[in-house]
């Protein structure tokens, strides 16, 4: 972005930092110019959070140091971290949705005129730092209400309100949608430009190559590699996350569609407050095909995936599967039908978390036939069982024995797969499969849900990340405020298009 | 920076860290280190109102397992807790809080002591009447503890909230039962107190050891039930149904599992286990219900299962620590001048020291095992949700 580099504002030296069992960090070294964006990529575990915690303070180094222009500093707190002009936006916002934009900002280090709060000052500061940085916002804006993408510049104006120079950025973009994404990369370049520097963590590598001045790439707590932005590509970045070559586009043969085998019509569902948040869905799909639903989170995804599987109640519509109406049907009637679902929410619906992995991949069949005779559980079965899946699946663990939840997100989402891959041979409803998932286990993932179709599954594919509906589908479905707005074949749908329709309901090209 | 005193890890061989190391099994640590530190802190109670404790502790113990006699008196002193105690573990394990089964433990004495009463039942062999009468009791605290878990599963009603509304129902409908001269309804008109009639003698349960309180059969039909609870937990579907909604009701719900159905039906065994308490002492113990004797079981049940960490074996030996220290209290109170509330103290802390387990975590460095096993259980779970 900016030409040359500034002196160096923050430098990582020989950082190690261990926790009981792993090495988090190993002698890291890095350096971040004045006005530069320095992008840390890496598959998750590979020691990033771990390196800008010990940066922002958070945790204390195990051995190493850090220079911040030039001085060696050491940070007991985050406290002491902003006081020198580091800040930090996490990946999940720590703001009070109830509290106005102007609270929220002056939180934890509130101007005061005697015993009284000042947020008049505060305002004025908020509206300055606004028109300098181009992050527009209404002080007095109930944080709760904004948008998320709008949230997020609530968020760095808190950092910046506090003089931040440096700014640590986790992940910024896992929640935007991609109008507001390329909006986002306008205000960084707006604050490099001002003089800020900024540490930018992500694992999406289009955005690394549009956004870094410098690349340095973390697998297993090291260093593995350093990069220049003008001559990477996502091929050789991914090579060095994943440290083998990966593929991006799954090789598919073009879909050949039977009977409709999952159909909702006029569907309309509320959400846990009463709020309907789907309505007049309709929606076919059919053998041997992959349909993708995109949209931003929140337009009614959750609902309408819940009121498919029978585990939420339906205001209005029908749903069918294979000719049956289920519109009124359990989740167990559903999944007897040869029905898979992998949840949204993978701690939430999708495990047991302190069960071991063996009961976690019988969570649905565990009163069938072997795994069960006349309600006695036959462990050996399910061990043996279990076994096999690890086996099949990869998934990393010592034994099928261990509570699930201490594996990684992206084994306890092969899981989760690995089940509801199981007797599935109508429908598959995969929602969000591969969020927060690394590059290896993403490809794994996707090659599984290819798969399905191919052995004749109808396969419906939820997800807020557009690369991947554009990746899997066979045709492609926008939500947006909780009714579809349009339909394409895979072939019509352009990231352009989807975009809009994503971020306004409205399609470019109809109305053009 | 390495090298910074600060950081170093301490190194003190102090008594707490020696202790520690000399239990290892993790999940019986905070359970022994309450019963430790609430009696310490009792100490320092006892010392303040000028008693020795040592001298009161060592009555207490000798109270509780001094002779034969008095270690039969104890086991029949916690025989009513092992039901009541394996009632609310039972409940925890779905997730639900049962704070009823003081209500429960009451019921099911009541239509015990009622059934048991029935003239055509008078003159009915043993082998026949005593299941008939203990039934009763069990069926009626089975009613009692559905109420809630229906409540719960159709309308969504808190089951603590609900639990301790029919404790008070439960408490006063049966002293009304039992007190009442107009209408004459359970009350024995030839008994000086407000009790009932006794039940036939056939209908009692055999006296293995007649102490008072005896080791009747219940007992032994208790420790039964808290190995079948074992059973059902670990290794039938339905156990399997029940740890899943007790863990995660969600994925429960997801798996296809029916999450009302269950609740209902836990909470009615539960109810049962509890009624199955209170049969017991009708049938074993008294032969008769006189209203209050039952006062407190139900709540001290709640103590019990905590400090068993909800495991149906925990629960036989926390169980009889609770009835025998109760039962030793006597000797206690008559060696050193001791009111017996002493021991109840002794019991409020180690309930307090368990339920807020962080205290105990702090003073004695436990550490919170990052891999949970199967036999522990999210005892909080009940609270807040609305599933």
């Amino acid at each position: 972005m900016s030409e040359g580099r500034g002196e160096p504002i923050l430098e990582v030296r020989g950082v190690t930092k261990t926790f009981p069992g792993v090495v988090a960090n190993e002698d890291v070294d890095l350096t971040l110019h004045r006005g530069q964006v320095l992008c840390l990529l890496g598959e998750n575990g590979a020691g990033k959070s771990t390196l800008v915690n010990v940066v922002f303070g958070l945790y204390q180094p195990d051995g190493g140091e850090i220079l911040l222009r030039g001085e060696p500093v050491h940070f007991a707190s985050s406290r002491e971290a902003i006081k020198a002009g580091i800040g930090m936006v996490h990946q999940h916002f720590q703001l009070i949705p109830v509290f106005t934009v102007v609270e929220n900002v002056v939180l934890g280090d509130e101007i005061r005129k005697g015993p009284m709060l000042d947020l008049d000052t505060a305002r004025e500061r908020i509206r300055d730092l606004g028109r300098r940085y181009g992050l527009v916002i209404d002080p007095d804006a109930i944080v709760g209400e904004l948008s998320v993408g709008e949230q997020q510049r609530v968020e760095l104006i808190k950092a910046l309100f506090r003089d931040a120079e440096v700014l640590i950025l986790d992940e910024p973009t896992a929640v935007l949608t991609p109008g507001e994404v390329d909006e986002f990369f306008g205000v960084v370049r707006n604050l490099v430009e001002q003089g800020k520097s900024i540490i930018f963590i992500t694992h999406k590598l289009r955005e690394v190559l549009s956004v870094a001045d410098q690349i340095v790439v973390l697998r297993g707590g090291k260093v593995v590699g350093e990069a220049d932005p003008k001559e990477a590509t996502q091929q050789s970045l991914a090579t060095l996350m994943v440290g083998r070559d990966v593929s991006f586009t799954i090789d598919k043969t073009p879909a050949t569609p039977g009977e409709v085998v999952l159909r909702a019509e006029g569907l309309t569902v509320d959400d846990d407050r009463g709020v309907t948040t789907v309505s007049g869905f309709d929606l076919e799909v059919r053998a041997g095909e992959i349909f993708g639903i995109a949209g931003v989170e929140g337009n009614g995804q959750r609902e309408l995936v819940e009121a498919l599987m029978g585990m939420r109640v339906k205001r209005g519509g029908t749903v069918e599967i294979t000719g049956q109406d289920v519109t009124h049907a359990s989740p167990r009637d559903i999944i007897e039908l040869g029905v898979g679902h992998v949840p949204e929410d993978r701690t939430k619906h999708g495990l047991v978390g302190p069960f071991t992995i063996a009961d976690n991949l019988v969570l649905n069949q565990y009163r069938n036939s072997p795994f069960a005779h006349r309600g006695l559980r036959r462990d050996d079965a399910i061990a043996t069982y279990a076994g096999e899946l690890v086996e099949q699946f990869d998934i990393r663990t010592p034994s099928p024995q261990v509570a699930v939840e201490t594996l990684s997100g992206g084994n306890q989402q092969k899981v989760i797969i690995a089940r509801e891959l199981q007797g599935v041979d109508k429908l598959l409803v995969v929602a969000q499969p591969t969020r927060g998932l690394d590059v290896g286990s993403i490809e794994f993932i996707h090659r599984r849900i290819v798969e399905m179709r191919d052995q004749g599954a109808a396969v419906l594919l939820v997800s807020a990340e557009l690369d991947e509906v554009l990746n899997l589908s066979d045709r492609i479905g926008v939500i947006y405020r909780g009714a579809l707005v349009g339909t394409f074949d895979r072939a019509d749908a352009t990231r352009d298009r989807l975009g809009l329709l994503m971020a306004s309901g409205a399609d470019p090209e109809v109305a053009a | 920076m390495a090298d910074d005193p600060a950081r170093r890890p301490r190194n003190r061989p102090d008594f707490v860290t020696a202790l520690r190391e000399s239990i290892q099994l993790q999940s019986v640590l905070v359970p022994v280190y309450a019963i430790l530190l609430a009696l310490v802190i009792a100490g320092v109670v006892i010392v303040l109102v000028g008693s020795n404790p040592f001298e009161a502790y060592w009555a207490l113990l000798r109270g509780m397992f001094g002779t034969p006699d008095r270690v039969a008196a104890s086991l029949g002193r916690s025989t009513p807790y092992i039901g009541a105690a394996l009632a609310i573990a039972f409940a925890f394990r779905a997730g639900l809080f049962n704070i009823g089964a003081e209500g429960q433990v009451l019921v099911g004495a009541t239509t015990a002591a009622w059934v048991g009463t029935f003239s055509w039942l008078a003159d009915v062999p043993g082998p026949i009447i005593i299941p008939i009468v203990v039934l009763a009791g069990v069926l009626g605290g089975a009613i009692y503890g559905f109420i809630p878990g229906f409540l719960k599963a159709k309308t969504g009603a808190h089951e603590v909230i609900v639990t301790i509304m029919l404790n008070n129902i439960a408490i006063l409908i049966v002293r009304w039962l039992v007190n009442s001269q107009d209408p004459l309804i359970l009350r024995d008109p030839a008994a000086s107190v407000p009790r009932t009639a006794h039940i036939p003698a056939a209908a009692r349960l055999p006296e293995i050891i007649s102490t008072n309180p005896p080791v009747h059969l219940g007992f032994f039909i208790a420790i039964a039930l808290c190995v079948l609870v074992w059973f059902i937990l670990r290794r039938t579907t339905f156990g399997f149904e029940v740890r899943t909604v007790g863990t995660n009701p969600n994925a429960a719900k997801y798996a296809g599992m029916g999450v009302n159905r269950t609740i209902i039906l836990v909470m009615a065994i539960s109810g049962a286990f509890a009624g199955l308490a209170g049969a017991g002492e009708i049938t074993g113990t008294s032969g008769y219900l006189s209203p209050g004797v039952f006062a407190g079981v139900g709540f001290d049940a709640i103590a019990i299962a905590l400090l068993a960490r909800a495991n149906p074996f925990g629960i036989i030996l926390t169980s009889i620590l609770w009835g025998s220290m109760l039962s030793g209290a006597g000797l206690m109170q008559q060696d050193s001048g001791l009111s017996i509330d002493a021991v109840r103290i002794v019991q409020a802390l180690v309930l307090l020291f368990v339920a807020a387990d962080v205290i105990v975590r702090t003073i004695f460095r436990v550490r919170r095992t990052g891999a949970t096993t199967l036999e522990t259980t999210q005892i909080t779970t009940g609270w807040g949700s609305t599933t």
